[in-house]
């Protein structure tokens, strides 16, 4: 090669380096409601786990001598219509709630995502029949598919999770195929075409990763919705059955007593309201630091 | 304020507030603009070039950046001077465009498409001259025919998207001389056009400032243009002034060593009269000054089968309308394409947008399916080959598109986007690929240790080395380079190119070199096809073609091409005129395509009728 100089990139190099992972937290630490949030979940995740040994009482061992109690020293919470510690139920259900809404997410987002991602990149009839099928669930509202999931399976925890996995399903791969089919059209998709990448390879190295980031937004916000829908299930009597202690199943016991003792409803609904609310301020930091639109805020 | 001087800028400078504090982008620059001169600010991007003109107009601090110190005194129509750097940016709005107007790059986005091409310019007069809207109709057709528009009175009830380019910049200066300004600042106006093109709206402009009377300050990175255009030039490099003077002075006798380097760079249409075979760039280094050598290259073997032999392509597209997704046109993209490659050839394929040479690339590459004819590489038919076969020929064949950055993953590291094919192709594994990795960047100039980092941390240049680096990965025969050096810098294109033709002498690589740009192809090439609406007319050695060029279309082009030599600039340039039409065709109407008539043994020409010829 003869004499070419070369401008230097290397401003004190290791500093300089920027991954798409410094990156993003760059953006995201700015985000206070959204970390605030996000630390909420971790601890939240952290009290379902350690839920044996933090939680004061049994959740499922009566008091006759207290029933019905409200907020006191020794029950923070309160206590249901059979004594039962009420925080010690919540801290309960908390692994519950996770567990099925983070299941449900996933399967439906692992199912949405494939369907997307073929239904992009290969067009034609398998993108109608893919979409055709999405049509057909969004027409229902969601609550009314799950029920009607519920329905056919039979009540229980684990049909719940189904029914809700089902309502993720479409919207996933709706979100896939749009950005499947921006990217496929990016040279660089070309470019490794060219080189002799396979299908397969092609979409799972080049294109998947480009549409992560809106998946990682919602999945967030599909949380939110599984453990409300999950919640609800459980509430009309379909999700989980009454001695779990599950938080929408608690809300439906303590429904009868809403006019004596409203802390019966109360902190579980809370409970719901907080974690769905820390699920969506957290996918709307996410979007701030993810969204290539809104980069340059 | 020198007495004459209609813009006087004294000692600008520019900077943008970031995060890390602010940025000098333009640093001390000071020059005048005389009544009905034509100044050409040239530099590279980045030198602080259309920040200058922004400040100029002021429409810099709606971009955020803000004018740090300096001053710019303006003699106005009516006699007084005003200093432009005083006030809010809101005062100047009344001179914008009434005393000095601007006209930019990009024509598609300078318009707005909802509004009719006679609505927007009437706008324009309106909004500074006192006239009702008869008027400002009427005025404004006389505006459109003094840009030589045809059939103007049809434009004015015409939506910006159904007029070319060209028409377009046409559209733009009409508007931006609806006031009769005494400046007008000229951003790269005729950088996103095709080179014909160019030659016209720089000859309008040029009519037009002697009919107007006015000044202009022309901003490009093309030395050919300032050549062809300027009165007096400034050069600019990373936001200084280094070089000022005529443009006689600036081309015969530069004094600064960037000028001297810049101009080395840049290709001169028939520098290379009567030399057979490509030469690299005689590069001046900034630093130092001294010039590199230019060897001629003679790498082909001609004795040999050749590598690749495409007979009669053809690719069209089918537009297809209606609820039955019928077929109601075609384009006509590549119509009935032959040509040969020898092992270790450079052969170009030249022509302006639309003409088809990128399909034919993009063909080639199997990115697209050819609608007929027959693609032989290395002796084999490409169709009969199974898909497997197919896989292995993309190792063999590999293409270096336009935008670098575009071509490579953003969400990978450089490394890992270099070892795709090595890894894809089961050409080595564990660390024999991390060091083949690092021979290749030592191959393109580049350092091993930037494997680990992302494109987005490399400079435009560097970013089109590593596409090399990863063509080169495979070990390919051929390499089809698609415009490749058409975004990059001057200085850098030439080092560019000239890193190609040392991978050439080297590696022994064929090259497929697609390219607009008639004075890079000059350097580069050892065979020469022109294409025009999908058929090459003429194909021939690099001496054939650009010494004895046959077809008309080969002419106009080479006529075309801005020269940086300002003692060649009253060239006979008449035959430049009209656009080029379109190759989408109706169903049946099938192009006449023939054999091309045989010049000499190694030139070849269209005899019969292509478009408008």
């Amino acid at each position: 090669m003869n004499s070419v100089a070369l401008p230097s990139t290397s401003k004190s190099a290791a500093e300089r380096i920027r991954t798409p992972w410094s990156e993003f937290w760059r953006k995201f630490r700015r985000q206070k409601l959204a970390v605030a949030s996000g630390v909420f979940l971790l601890l939240l995740v952290a009290v379902a786990l350690l839920a044996p040994w933090i939680a004061p009482y049994d959740p499922a061992a009566p008091d006759y001598d207290h029933v019905l109690e409200g907020p006191s020293w020794l029950h923070w919470a309160g206590t249901d219509d059979y004594g039962r510690d009420i925080l010690s139920r919540i801290i309960n259900g908390a692994g519950i709630s996770l567990m099925v809404g983070f299941l449900a997410v996933t399967v439906g987002g692992v199912i949405g995502i494939a369907m997307g991602l073929l239904s992009g990149f290969y067009e034609g009839w398998i993108d109608r029949i893919i979409m055709r099928i999405c049509d057909v669930l969004l027409a229902f509202p969601g609550i009314l598919l799950a029920i009607g999931i519920v329905a056919i399976l039979g009540p229980g925890v684990e049909n719940v999770i189904w029914a809700v996995a089902v309502f993720s399903i479409p919207v996933f791969a709706r979100l896939v195929r749009g950005s499947t089919l921006a990217l496929k059209r990016a040279v660089y998709v070309d470019a490794a075409r060219a080189i002799g990448v396979r299908n397969i390879v092609l979409m799972a190295r080049h294109i998947l990763p480009g549409a992560l980031p809106s998946v990682i937004v919602y999945f967030s916000m599909r949380f939110g919705t599984s453990i409300l829908t999950a919640a609800s299930l459980s509430f009309i009597g379909l999700g989980a059955q009454p001695p779990t202690p599950e938080w929408g199943a608690m809300l439906s016991a303590g429904r009868s007593f809403i006019g004596v003792a409203d802390h019966l409803t109360f902190f579980p609904g809370l409970a719901i309201f907080v974690t769905v609310l820390a699920f969506n301020l957290l996918g709307d930091g996410l979007r701030d630091a993810l969204d290539p639109k809104l980069s340059q805020l | 304020m020198a007495s004459e001087a209609l813009l006087s800028v004294r000692d600008l400078a520019v900077e943008f507030p970031t995060e890390r504090g602010a940025v000098t982008v333009v640093d001390g620059v000071s020059f005048d603009i005389r009544p009905r001169e034509t100044l050409a600010v040239v530099g590279e991007s980045g030198s602080g070039k259309s920040v200058t003109a922004l400040s100029i107009m002021r429409l810099l601090e709606y971009g955020g950046g803000r004018i740090a110190r300096g001053n710019m005194l303006y003699r106005t129509r009516d006699g007084s001077v005003r200093d432009l750097v005083k006030g809010l940016p809101s005062d100047l709005r009344p001179m914008r465009g009434d005393e000095i107007a601007m006209i930019f790059q990009e024509p598609m986005t300078s318009l707005n498409p909802v509004f009719t091409i006679g609505d927007q310019i009437s706008e324009a007069i309106l909004l500074h001259q006192d006239m009702d809207r008869a008027a400002a109709r009427a005025e404004t057709l006389r505006l459109l025919e003094k840009v030589r528009i045809p059939e103007a009175k049809r434009l004015l009830d015409v939506h910006p998207h159904q007029l070319s380019g060209g028409m377009r910049q046409r559209v733009m200066i009409a508007m931006a001389l609806s006031c009769r300004p005494g400046l007008l600042i000229a951003d790269e106006p005729t950088t996103a056009l095709d080179v014909t093109i160019q030659a016209q709206i720089l000859r309008l402009m040029q009519q037009l400032q002697e009919e107007m009377g006015m000044a202009m300050m022309f901003i490009t990175h093309d030395m050919g243009v300032v050549a062809e255009i300027a009165d007096r030039v400034v050069v600019m490099y990373k936001g200084r002034k280094v070089e000022e003077g005529t443009t006689e002075e600036i081309f015969t006798s530069p004094q600064h060593p960037y000028t001297k380097s810049l101009l080395s760079a840049v290709p001169r249409l028939g520098a290379m009269k009567g030399c057979s075979l490509p030469a690299r760039f005689p590069l001046v280094d900034p630093s130092k000054g001294s010039a590199a050598s230019e060897a001629p290259q003679n790498t082909v073997k001609s004795a040999a089968e050749p590598l690749l032999s495409v007979r009669d392509l053809a690719t069209r597209f089918d537009i297809h309308k209606g609820i039955f997704s019928r077929v109601v046109a075609r384009v006509h993209a590549v119509e009935q394409v032959s040509f040969d490659i020898m092992p270790g050839e450079t052969l170009s394929l030249v022509g302006e947008s639309g003409c088809g040479k990128s399909t034919t690339g993009r063909t080639l590459m199997q990115l697209i399916e050819p609608t007929s004819g027959t693609i032989w590489f290395e002796g084999r038919d490409i169709a009969a080959l199974s898909a497997a076969e197919r896989r292995g020929l993309r190792r063999k064949i590999q293409y270096i598109f336009q935008d670098p950055y575009a071509s490579l993953n953003p969400r990978l590291t450089v490394g890992f986007s270099i070892a795709e094919p090595i890894v894809t192709h089961g050409l080595a594994s564990g660390s024999a690929v991390r060091e083949r990795v690092a021979e290749l960047l030592s191959l393109v100039g580049l350092l091993p240790e930037h494997a680990e980092r992302y494109p987005h941390e490399f400079s435009g240049g560097q970013r089109q080395r590593i596409s090399i680096a990863r063509a080169l990965a495979s070990d390919p025969r051929l390499v089809i380079a698609d415009e490749s050096v058409a975004a990059l810098d001057v200085s850098i294109r030439a080092q560019v190119i000239n890193l190609l033709m040392d991978l050439q002498e080297r590696l022994g690589v064929a090259f497929l070199f697609i390219s607009h740009d008639m004075a890079v192809v000059e350097r580069i090439s050892h065979r020469v096809a022109v294409m025009y609406l999908g058929q090459i007319v003429e194909i021939g050695s690099r001496q054939d073609i650009f010494e004895n060029p046959q077809h008309p279309y080969t002419r106009r082009l080479l006529s075309a091409v801005p020269i940086a030599d300002p003692r060649l600039r009253s060239r006979d340039r008449e035959l430049i005129t009209g656009e080029v039409p379109s190759p989408t065709r109706r169903v049946g109407d099938e192009p006449i395509v023939e054999k091309l008539a045989a010049v000499s043994p190694t030139h070849f020409v269209a005899k019969h009728t292509v478009g408008a010829y």
